[in-house]
């Protein structure tokens, strides 16, 4: 009698199905650590680079032609000024339109508008932010290329991070927790302020210290506003002209004496300590306040 | 309080509009003063950009755009397919303790700032490439797109994987229970039921690539000829922005104007790109 399946020719064909799918699990999971290797080619490449370069007169002087005297010092103080700025007036407009989106704003044409236009406008390239702040910010206030200037810029760039990650933070708070509120007798406000923005701050602060260190990394839109690389003094108010590091490494870069590559490197790593600070809190925040409802 | 807080925090809201309506507005004022100048069929259709030249100037758009699309074709080739299989990799094979070691680290890739990378691709990936391809020129497309597509792995990996883990573990389980391996599973069950995320990812990555400047700005070159020949120094028309604002073209001459023409092309290239990808993960969507 002829066996209608053939149980060696199952196994066979089994294991070929077999040996293909751990091939492939092979290779998805080279993909995966790919840029795991890739990262670590960067950042040993930037750290040899960096060292004999990176040191205390680095941190302390102003830029130079010569690179054994160029340091970041203009352009550190710099990116702290406009963190300084950036940070309170996204975080005051973008939780503002959150807070406006999720807890007034009824379900209407125009809300819907408002947020296919925020998911728009966190997909515009960060250099026609650049534009808008050169026309309306540099040469329409005539705030040149101040403080003022970049941080207007830069704070409209990352705005729809902030108000996304928003929007989510105060999504998750539970609705009981409002009802409680109103059972107590508060006011809308009330419970927004009191009830609602405490529960919602974690989430809101590590999407926040994101968006903030896209803006300190960030160097197409001052290229564009103008904002410049050789500065030998500190700025005193927001009024005054000053670089910040992504600034100063895109220009120690571009020059053609080597050594200036070790410098730009030696920068690099102080703009990566400062990113690596600020996301270092956003996890610790997120760690010690997140509760789940 | 009761009365204003919602008017206070509607004009904030109001912001994000007034940012859209300034950056539309901002471009067609300026393009409309360009245009003025120089005939929007030339921009169109003319082979050359030579902005530089004062007497035999040329403002074709079309190198610009063959210098962006090329270092966005680059890119993609790095990072769709790498990306896509690091999405099947953590949705599909990496174990709870995997994926909660590799996302964070996928993070870190994507929140280096871009001028890092470019500083990477102009002194370690085109010097490497050199000694492969010797006809590299110092500033060339491949480097800074190899490195662009690297750069946006984790957007696509991230973005797919999302889409792939809301497919409700029944439908796995019905696949694995009729006896097909993991991997038919992910590529023909799974992949599939998440196909609208996934290519909205693409379409997403694309929008993000063409709007990438500062690692072409570094280590793509100045150069707007238009061709395909990867090996040559090009110019793509966010790199053509940075040149003229670090460079002294003054306020008000032809050069300074055409920046926003080149911007408005920008802007409309990501938007469309953006809409599609929407389109996309609404129209198709596999609801279950």
């Amino acid at each position: 009698m002829k066996r209608l399946v053939d149980h060696s020719e199952v196994i066979q064909h089994m294991n070929g199905r077999l040996v293909k799918n751990n091939i492939f699990k092979l290779l998805f999971f080279f993909a995966t650590v790919f840029g795991l290797i890739i990262l670590v080619v960067l950042l040993y490449r930037v750290f040899t680079q960096a060292t004999g370069w990176l040191n205390i007169d680095f941190l302390q002087n102003f830029p130079s032609r010569i690179p054994e005297r160029a340091g970041i010092k203009a352009a550190l103080v710099g990116s702290i000024w406009l963190m300084a700025m950036v940070a309170p007036l996204s975080l005051f407009l973008g939780v503002g339109t959150a807070i406006y989106l999720e807890e007034y704003a009824k379900k209407s044409r125009f809300t819907d508008f408002i947020q296919t236009n925020i998911s728009n406008l966190a997909g515009v390239p960060s250099i026609v932010f650049g534009l808008l702040g050169l026309t309306v910010f540099a040469r329409g206030m005539e705030l040149g290329r101040s403080v003022l200037a970049a941080g207007l810029t830069m704070s409209l760039l990352v705005l729809p991070v902030i108000v996304v990650a928003s929007q989510e933070a105060l999504r998750a708070v539970p609705n009981q927790l409002r009802e409680a509120s109103y059972g107590m007798g508060a006011t809308k406000w009330q419970t927004i302020y009191r009830v609602v923005l405490p529960a919602a701050v974690p989430g809101i602060l590590t999407g926040s210290i994101l968006a903030l260190s896209r803006a300190i990394g960030e160097t197409a839109p001052l290229i564009v506003l103008g904002i410049p690389t050789f500065i030998a003094y500190l700025p005193k108010s927001v009024f005054d002209t000053f670089t910040v590091m992504p600034m100063q490494i895109y220009n120690w870069t571009g020059r053609p004496q080597e050594e200036f590559q070790h410098v730009a490197a030696a920068g690099i790593v102080v703009l990566l300590v400062l990113l690596v600070m600020l996301n270092s809190i956003a996890i610790w925040i997120r760690n010690k306040f997140q509760k789940r409802f | 309080m009761e009365k204003i807080m919602p008017k206070l925090l509607l004009l904030t809201a109001a912001v994000s509009m007034f940012t859209t309506l300034g950056i539309v507005f901002t471009l067609l004022f300026e393009t409309f003063t360009f245009f003025s100048r120089v005939s929007i069929v030339e921009f169109l259709t003319a082979k050359e950009w030579l902005p530089w030249n004062e007497k035999s100037g040329s403002f074709g758009i079309a190198p610009l755009v063959t210098g962006t699309l090329l270092t966005t074709a680059i890119a993609m080739l790095v990072a769709i397919p790498v990306g896509l299989a690091s999405a099947i990799y953590l949705s599909e094979y990496a174990t709870e303790r995997t994926r909660k070691i590799i996302k964070p680290i996928l993070e870190v890739l994507a929140g280096i700032p871009t001028i890092v990378y470019g500083f990477f691709a102009l002194t370690f990936v085109t010097p490497l490439l050199q000694k492969i391809i010797p006809g590299l020129e110092v500033f060339n497309a491949l480097s800074p797109g190899l490195v662009m597509g690297i750069m946006i792995i984790p957007m696509v990996a991230s973005l797919s994987e999302d889409a792939m883990s809301s497919v409700p573990n029944a439908i796995r389980e019905g696949a694995l229970g009729l006896g097909s391996t993991k991997l038919e599973t992910a590529v023909k069950i799974v992949l599939p039921a998440a196909a609208s995320g996934v290519i909205a990812s693409f379409v997403l990555a694309i929008s993000r690539a063409i709007g990438e400047t500062m690692i072409v700005a570094v280590a793509g070159g100045s150069s707007p000829v238009l061709t395909f020949d990867v090996t040559q120094s090009i110019q793509t028309m966010t790199a053509y922005i940075v040149q003229v604002t670090t460079g002294d073209a003054g306020y008000g001459t032809t050069i300074y104007y055409s920046i926003y023409a080149v911007g408005m092309t920008l802007f409309v290239f990501t938007l469309a790109m953006n809409l599609l990808a929407q389109y996309i993960s609404r129209r198709f969507r596999e609801e279950y």
